[in-house]
C-alpha cells in the first residue's frame, strides 16, 4: 500500500481524475494511475453493457476479467437492475472483489471490481 | 411435473368435494336473514372456526380477506391506523413478502396524525435470515406502531426466529404481526403472534381466500369506508371460505409425515444440484427451512431462458430473476441476501410429488443448465 514517493505531502490537493470513486487507500489510484492495470484511467478497462440485460452484463464483465492479469481493475456500466445485486455476488463467486459502484449521469450503475488471483 | 406449489397449488379432493357441496347450500348472502342466508353464514362461520381452531385462536378472531395479499394489506393498514397515537414507524423485515412491505410504507405515509411515520427495514443475513440485534433494536425504538416478521420466507423457505422477536415486541409494547402464508399447513407455527397472516392457497385451498387472525387486544381501526364486514368490505366466497378450511384440516392431518418426506427430498435436491451444476449457489438456511422449498441460482444463465427449457422437459418450476417477473426486477429477497439472482430456478415442491418426480427433474437439470449456457456461449468463464 505504499509507494509514498508518489505521495508527496498529505496536504496537497489532489486533481480529481487521478483518484478512484468510492472505498479504497488514498494511495491506491496514484499507485496505479499510469500502471499497466488500469489502462491509465482508476476504474481501468471499462466494460459498457447499457442497454443489455441480465444476465448479459455480469457475462460480458467475466469475459473481461478472463484476460485481465491479477490486480487490474475493470468496470461495467449497466442499466440492467439485476446487475447491482449480481456483480458484487459474481465477483463474491469468483474470488473478485468490488471496490467501486457509482451511478453515472445518465443514470446507468459503474460497478469496478479487482480481478483476483484465482485462475 | 409441477413443482411450483408456494400460494398456489390444485385442489386436493377434500377441498374440491366441500367447495363442490357448499355450492349448493352457501351460495346466498351470509348477511340475509332468511333460511338460505343463514345457512350461508353457518358454513361461513363453521369455515373461521375451524381455523380458529388449527391455529389456537378464537372464532371472532379470524377475519376472511379475498386474497393473502389483501388480509396482509389490511392487517397492516388497519394495526398502524389503530396505533397511531401510540407511533408512526413500522418495522419489517427485509425479506418480508412484497404486499407487507409495500403496506407498511404505505402506512407510515398515511396523513392520520401530524407527523408521518417511515417504514423500518431490518436486513438479513446471507441465508435470509433477519439480524435479530437490529430487529430487537428497531423495535424497543420510540414510536412504533407495528412490527412484521414472516415466520418462514417462501422463496428461499428461511425460518425467522419470531420466538425472540414477538418476546421483545411484547415488552415493547409492540404488535407483532407473523405472516405464515408459506408456513402454515407445513409446519408448525408458534404462538408467538398477535396478528397472523396465512394463505389457504398456499396449503392447498383456493385461491381467493386470505386468512388474518388478530388477538383480542391488538388495537386496529379501519383506514376503508365502513362496511358490514368492518375488515374486508363485501365479504369472502362462502364455498371458497369452507374449501379453504377442509383443506387446512387435510394438509395438518398429514403435516408431519409430508415435513419428513419433502424434508429428505429438498436435502437431495440442496446437495445435487450443488455437487452436479458447475457454477451454482444454492441459497437459504440449509437447516432452519421450510420442508418443501429450495431455490438457487445459476451463473451466466438466463433464468427466463432455463424456465422455459425446463418447461418444455416437462417441469414447471418458479424463478425469483429479473427476467422472469413482470417488473423486470429481481427477487427483493434474493437480493436483500446478498446472492446471485439471474438464472435462478425456486422449487416449492406440493404434498404430491415423488420421489421419482425429483429424480428425473435432478437428471435433466444440468444438461437445461449447460444448453442455456451454450447459447450465450460461456464456456471457459
Amino acid at each position: 500500500m505504499g509507494g509514498g514517493g508518489l505521495l508527496g505531502d498529505p496536504g496537497d490537493d489532489r486533481p480529481e481524475d487521478d483518484r478512484p470513486d468510492g472505498d479504497g487507500p488514498r494511495t491506491h489510484g496514484r499507485q496505479d494511475v499510469d500502471g499497466p492495470h488500469t489502462h491509465g484511467r482508476p476504474e481501468g478497462v471499462v466494460v459498457d453493457a447499457r442497454g443489455l440485460r441480465c444476465p448479459l452484463p455480469v457475462i460480458r464483465l467475466a469475459r473481461a476479467a478472463r484476460d485481465a492479469v491479477p490486480g487490474a481493475v475493470l468496470t461495467v456500466v449497466s442499466t440492467d437492475p439485476a446487475a447491482r445485486h449480481d456483480v458484487p455476488a459474481w465477483a463474491r463467486l469468483r474470488g473478485h472483489t468490488v471496490v467501486a459502484s457509482r451511478e453515472e449521469p445518465d443514470g446507468a450503475l459503474a460497478i469496478s471490481v479487482r480481478v483476483g488471483t484465482t485462475a | 411435473m409441477f413443482l411450483d406449489a408456494g400460494g398456489r397449488a390444485p385442489l386436493g379432493p377434500q377441498a374440491r368435494a366441500a367447495f363442490d357441496e357448499s355450492l349448493d347450500q352457501g351460495w346466498a348472502d351470509p348477511r340475509r336473514l332468511h333460511a338460505e342466508g343463514r345457512r350461508a353464514r353457518l358454513l361461513l362461520d363453521g369455515a373461521r372456526e375451524a381455523i380458529a381452531a388449527e391455529v389456537d385462536a378464537r372464532t371472532e378472531e379470524v377475519d376472511l380477506a379475498p386474497s393473502h395479499t389483501a388480509g396482509l394489506h389490511g392487517a397492516v393498514l388497519s394495526v398502524a391506523r389503530g396505533r397511531r397515537r401510540s407511533g408512526r414507524d413500522v418495522v419489517v423485515g427485509a425479506t418480508e413478502r412484497a404486499a407487507v412491505l409495500s403496506a407498511a410504507e404505505f402506512a407510515a405515509a398515511e396523513p392520520w396524525t401530524a407527523g408521518a411515520g417511515s417504514r423500518v427495514v431490518v436486513g438479513v443475513d446471507r441465508e435470509g435470515r433477519v439480524d435479530l440485534d437490529a430487529y430487537l433494536a428497531a423495535l424497543r425504538s420510540p414510536g412504533v406502531a407495528l412490527a412484521a416478521l414472516q415466520h418462514a420466507n417462501g422463496e428461499v423457505g428461511t425460518v425467522q426466529p419470531v420466538e425472540e422477536v414477538h418476546e421483545a415486541a411484547r415488552e415493547a409494547g409492540v404488535p407483532l404481526l407473523v405472516d405464515a402464508g408459506a408456513s402454515l399447513g407445513h409446519v408448525a407455527v408458534p404462538g408467538a403472534w398477535d396478528v397472523l397472516a396465512a394463505d389457504p392457497g398456499d396449503w392447498g385451498g383456493p385461491a381467493g381466500v386470505g386468512v388474518v387472525v388478530t388477538r383480542a387486544g391488538v388495537r386496529r381501526a379501519p383506514s376503508w369506508p365502513e362496511d358490514d364486514d368492518r375488515w374486508f368490505p363485501g365479504g369472502v366466497s362462502v364455498p371458497a371460505a369452507l374449501a379453504a378450511a377442509v383443506a387446512l384440516q387435510s394438509a395438518l392431518a398429514d403435516r408431519d409425515a409430508q415435513d419428513v418426506r419433502r424434508r429428505t427430498l429438498v436435502e437431495r435436491v440442496r446437495a445435487r444440484v450443488a455437487a452436479d451444476v458447475p457454477d451454482v449457489e444454492v441459497v437459504g438456511d440449509p437447516d432452519r427451512r421450510l420442508p418443501h422449498v429450495v431455490t438457487f441460482s445459476c451463473l451466466y444463465v438466463d433464468g427466463e431462458s432455463l424456465v422455459t427449457e425446463l418447461d418444455r422437459l416437462g417441469f414447471a418450476v418458479g424463478s425469483g430473476s429479473a427476467c422472469t417477473s413482470s417488473a423486470l426486477e429481481p427477487s427483493h429477497v434474493l437480493a436483500a441476501m446478498g446472492v446471485l439472482t439471474h438464472g435462478n430456478v425456486r422449487l416449492a415442491l406440493p404434498v404430491d410429488v415423488t420421489d421419482d418426480a425429483v429424480e428425473r427433474f435432478l437428471a435433466v437439470l444440468p444438461g437445461a443448465v449447460a444448453r442455456v449456457r451454450a447459447v450465450l456461449g460461456v464456456e471457459g468463464l
